[in-house]
């Protein structure tokens, strides 16, 4: 089983890499678009699928490094590297500061909460013209420089992103099995008896939000620099449901489930085009049966379906006659 | 002299948006109170609520339109509707196989479900916003300088009458104590030899009706639109949580305070920030009162 | 399902790769528009008239003997979703881009059709677009900054307004307007006495209204899409307004008159393109497109119809499809209905791609639009 998922995940990151080669300047921008959405994922399920805490800010989150690289970017000239830092550090405080209702409430209370955050994160996007540019946006914002190659290019972008996705994904890998992610197991699992372990409940807490926060941050500089331009829209509410859906569709608490799940909501209705108009209906209905019968995501439904492959393989055998 | 009529000037002006407040406010506490039955009896965070308004409007209109119907025989036919396809199918169909798995798939579930409507509704009706018919004859009556219309009236009075007779029906009927009984704890319901499944079903019939009344009574101010449920769906949440989430009190009193406060800080304060202000109040209740206004911490269902 | 229908779903599924041959006798049109979110509804009257253009000029033998092969594709109202299918859209090479309408999408998309040297005939009215020096773009519908100016230049002349109360909806378009319109006024001496901004979306509308009927203007400005436009009515003359009341293009226009009624009468204001027009084109247009579609037309239909007809009349006067020589055949140029019936009214084009034509000054008269006055165009092209 071990070797055949490193291989099922070098054949994975060979079709990553060769795919896009083959595509049009679009087929690439979905591609790094999808590849970006799934740090925003990761950063969800750490928070949500790892230390069971709901967010529906992630978008927010995004959008806050989104405008930091933006703005600094464009306004005061630095450099794209130097505002990494940044759109870390401040979607990082604000996923802390987000993240302190969650002392005091749970469930359906945090969701409306960090709901709530998003919805005034978006406003303060959309009215405060003399910092972002309102409903009006901020525009040429420019590509990073990387080795002198001219990131202007779709595909050398898209390489970028993978390359940073890819690390990303090993920082998820490794938070999940450092003491931090047991704690964040601990936490989910049974918050009273992780405090009895000596788990710091209050750290651990704020720490799953600031951290999926900073992956979302983080990701916005990239996601700004891919689409040289930025306004209010992407960051509001009804994309936060979008990663919590990508997150629980793909399979939560799964280093895997978010790739699939950024993928299902952010490709599924591209295939899904030759449908024309009814492509957002069937895509609805189709998250509704998946979840109807699969509640853990697609992860889940590939585990079972293995599983009873197995089974059958393990009972053929006695059920022939001898 | 001149104080004295600025005074009065205010007060007019405050009272005018106090009664607008209100009666919208009222048709939030409508879908609110909906929103709360659901939560209560099974554990379903409805993220589709705002559309359970959308679409009872647009079948009413549907009825009008093409049906030749008048408005009251269409509101009618729609409370039939909506009960099947709001209460029972929602439920058999959704709710049902889902709540199994947990609060998350379902929130999921209705968030997909809210696209399905509206976009069914957008494909299969029209992606234009349409007038609708006033429920009563529209009069405006203008009281010592504060306009005030049949509409609003109507509005307030269906919602104190429904919400009276909800009160009453819910604590002073068996039916109603059993469904109170089942939404407290369904386990302790069941050994006291209550059906609870059927008080389930009620639950969700109760809610259809709720919001096809909300439906018809927002709708004339409103316009009927395929998009209409997001922000019907938003304020009637956070009305539903100001208020208290385990009481039918505590949601009309959010669903009011929410239609109050809008108004009075779009007036007073911003009006770029309109929607701002219900969230703040909502995240302050939850920090520090979080069983809601009305409330009580030991029903607190955390 | 049958084979070929799998092999369809298939070649969906595999879509990333698929492009699309053109047969040699077609000339390919993409239509990059609104058919999904809140632009949903303009949207699709460009869709919609389009549509008819196309089936028109085909039925008649085409654009220089080639048929049109028209594709739209839904920008979900979405500014990154325009350039994303904007994108897609170009990977299939096509002679020519329509649309958007949302002037934030078209703001995010143009850089790609300068890029790719596509002409590129917009929807859109922001002022800024036509601003920034590129080649190929144009409009069949009057910028903010050409219309503006003769709706300040009403209110102040013929209201003789002192002091404005501004409403508007608070978008990029909407926010785009109110700017002009507050600097312009500022210019022509008057005084911005309530500068209130809506949600679209919004429910209740009495503390906005109170807020300009008590601001003691002289005149009230309505800058609002269709729906807001609607309710802000509906509140307003429930408050009991009946000074002047004045908007640009949507507060006066059909839609707003079916939702809103009788509570519409009174309105006035300035239009670039209406079917109730004193134009036979334009009023033969509306009929057909009622004819067709069972609904009266918009402005935004207008708009889509024209931008068909100008790329096959800049193809004509070049006897080639060129895109490089596109913008030199219409910049600067001079469209009458005699050259080309489809343009529906004689237009100028100019050197940034915006249009020039007469305008009307509209008031909505017991549920229906009259032309009061029929406004010159700007320049003086027209003798």
């Amino acid at each position: 089983m071990g070797t055949m998922r490193w291989i099922a995940g070098g054949i994975f990151l060979a079709l990553l890499v060769l795919l896009p080669r083959e595509l049009k300047p679009y087929g690439i921008f979905l591609m790094s678009n999808w590849v970006l959405f799934c740090v925003v994922a990761m950063g969800l399920n750490l928070t949500l699928g790892y230390a069971g805490q709901i967010s529906i800010a992630q978008a927010g989150f995004l959008g806050v490094g989104a405008y930091t690289t933006a703005i600094l970017t464009t306004r005061f000239g630095w450099d794209f590297w130097l505002t990494l830092p940044v759109a870390t550090g401040l979607s990082f405080l604000l996923g802390l500061i987000v993240g302190f209702p969650a002392l005091r409430v749970q469930h359906h209370y945090l969701a409306f909460v960090t709901l709530g955050f998003n919805i005034l994160i978006y406003l303060v996007f959309r009215n405060e013209d003399w910092l972002t540019g309102g409903a009006f946006g901020i525009f040429d914002i420019p590509r990073p420089g990387f080795l002198g190659v001219d990131m202007r290019d779709p595909l050398s972008f898209y390489y970028l992103c993978l390359v940073f996705a890819a690390l990303m994904f090993a920082a998820a890998w490794w938070i999940v099995r450092s003491p931090w992610g047991r704690a964040f197991a601990a936490l989910r699992e049974n918050p009273v008896r992780a405090a009895s372990l000596g788990v710091d409940i209050r750290t651990y807490t704020l720490l799953a939000f600031a951290i999926g926060s900073a992956f979302a941050g983080l990701t916005g500089a990239f996601y700004a620099s891919l689409l040289e331009f930025i306004d209010p829209y992407p960051f509001a509410l009804e994309y936060s449901l979008s990663f919590l859906l990508m997150v629980i569709s793909g399979g939560s608490a799964t280093l895997i489930g978010p790739i699939v799940g950024a993928g299902m909501v952010l490709l599924l209705p591209e295939w899904l085009r030759f449908a024309k108009d009814y492509y957002l209906l069937i895509y609805a209905l189709l998250v509704m049966v998946l979840m109807a019968f699969c509640p853990e995501g697609m992860v889940g439904l590939w585990r079972r379906m293995v599983a009873a492959i197995g089974r059958r393989r393990a009972r053929a055998p006695t059920e022939r006659p001898t | 002299m001149a104080l004295r009529a600025r005074r009065t000037l205010v007060m007019i002006e405050a009272l005018q948006l106090l009664i607008s407040g209100v009666s919208t406010g009222a048709i939030y506490a409508l879908a609110a109170i909906g929103f709360v039955l659901l939560w209560q009896t099974t554990g379903t965070i409805n993220f589709a609520q705002g559309e359970f308004v959308m679409l009872p409007s647009i079948i009413m209109l549907a009825f009008v339109l093409h049906g030749g119907l008048p408005l009251w025989v269409a509101f009618a036919v729609t409370l039939v509707v909506s009960g099947l396809l709001l209460g029972v199918a929602f439920k058999v169909l959704v709710v049902q196989p889902m709540i199994r798995h947990g609060v998350l798939p379902l929130v999921i579930a209705t968030i997909a479900l809210g696209i399905f409507m509206r976009e069914g509704a957008k494909e299969f009706f029209s992606n234009e916003a349409q007038p609708f018919p006033m429920p009563v004859p529209y009069v405006v009556l203008e009281l010592g300088g504060v306009t005030v219309t049949s509409h609003h009236l109507f509005c307030l009075a269906v919602a104190v009458v429904l919400v009276l007779a909800l009160q009453w029906f819910l604590g002073g009927t068996r039916t109603g104590r059993s469904m109170q009984a089942v939404a407290q704890n369904a386990q302790a319901a069941e050994i006291l030899g209550i059906d609870v499944k059927r008080m389930v079903m009620l639950t969700f019939l109760v809610n259809a009706a709720l919001v096809t009344v909300a439906a018809i009574l927002v709708t004339p101010v409103y316009l009927a639109k395929w998009d209409n449920g997001e922000a019907i769906g938003l304020t009637a949440f956070i009305a539903a949580i100001v208020g208290g989430f385990n009481q039918v009190r505590g949601a009309v009193l959010g669903g009011v305070l929410v239609g109050v406060l809008e108004n009075f800080s779009a007036y007073y304060i911003s009006t770029e920030y309109r929607t701002a202000f219900p969230l703040i109040l909502l995240i302050l209740v939850i920090m520090f009162r979080p069983y809601g206004l009305l409330g009580r911490p030991e029903e607190r269902t955390v | 399902m049958s084979k070929t229908r799998l092999g369809v779903a298939l070649a969906a599924a595999v879509g990333l790769w698929s492009a699309v041959a053109g047969a040699q006798d077609t000339v390919k049109f993409a239509s990059i528009i609104e058919l999904s979110g809140n632009g949903a509804a303009i949207g699709t009257n460009w869709r919609d008239a389009v549509d008819m253009a196309v089936e028109e000029i085909n039925a008649a033998g085409g654009i220089l003997g080639k048929k049109i092969e028209i594709e739209h594709l839904d920008t979900q109202s979405n500014p990154g979703t325009s350039r994303a299918v904007l994108q897609k859209a170009l990977d299939g090479d096509p002679y020519v881009v329509l649309g958007p309408i949302f002037s934030s999408s078209t703001r995010v998309n143009m850089a790609l059709t300068e890029r790719a040297g596509v002409p590129q005939i917009v929807g859109s009215e922001a002022a800024s677009i036509t601003q920034q020096g590129h080649p190929t773009i144009f409009r069949t519908s009057f910028g903010q900054e050409m219309g503006m100016p003769k709706l300040v230049n009403y209110l102040k002349n013929e209201i003789k307004a002192k002091k404005v109360a501004l409403i508007w909806t608070n978008d990029e378009w909407g926010k785009g307007g109110r700017n002009t319109a507050k600097d312009l006024m500022a210019k022509a001496g008057i005084e911005v006495v309530a500068d209130v901004s809506t949600e679209v979306q919004q429910v209740d509308f009495s503390a906005e209204v109170l807020k300009v009927v008590k601001a003691g203007a002289d005149a009230i400005f309505a800058y609002c899409l269709e729906e807001e436009s609607a309710r802000f009515l509906n509140e307003l003359r429930k408050q009991g307004y009946n000074g002047p009341l004045v908007g640009e293009t949507t507060l006066i226009s059909q839609k707003v008159i079916d939702l809103a009624g009788a509570n519409a009468n009174g309105a006035r204001g300035h239009v670039g393109l209406t079917i109730d027009a004193p134009v036979d084109l334009l009023q033969e247009f509306g009929r057909k497109f009622e004819a067709r579609t069972g609904r009266k037309s918009d402005h935004n239909g207008i708009k889509g119809y024209i931008a068909v007809y100008l790329a096959k009349e800049a193809t004509e006067r070049m006897g080639k499809f060129d895109r490089d020589g596109f913008a030199k055949a219409l910049r600067g140029a001079v469209v009458t209905t005699k050259d080309e019936p489809g343009v529906l009214m004689d237009l100028r084009i100019d050197e940034t791609g915006d249009v020039d034509r007469e305008s009307f000054l509209v008031e909505v008269v017991d549920g229906k639009q009259q032309v009061v006055k029929v406004l010159p165009p700007v320049g003086d092209w027209k003798k």
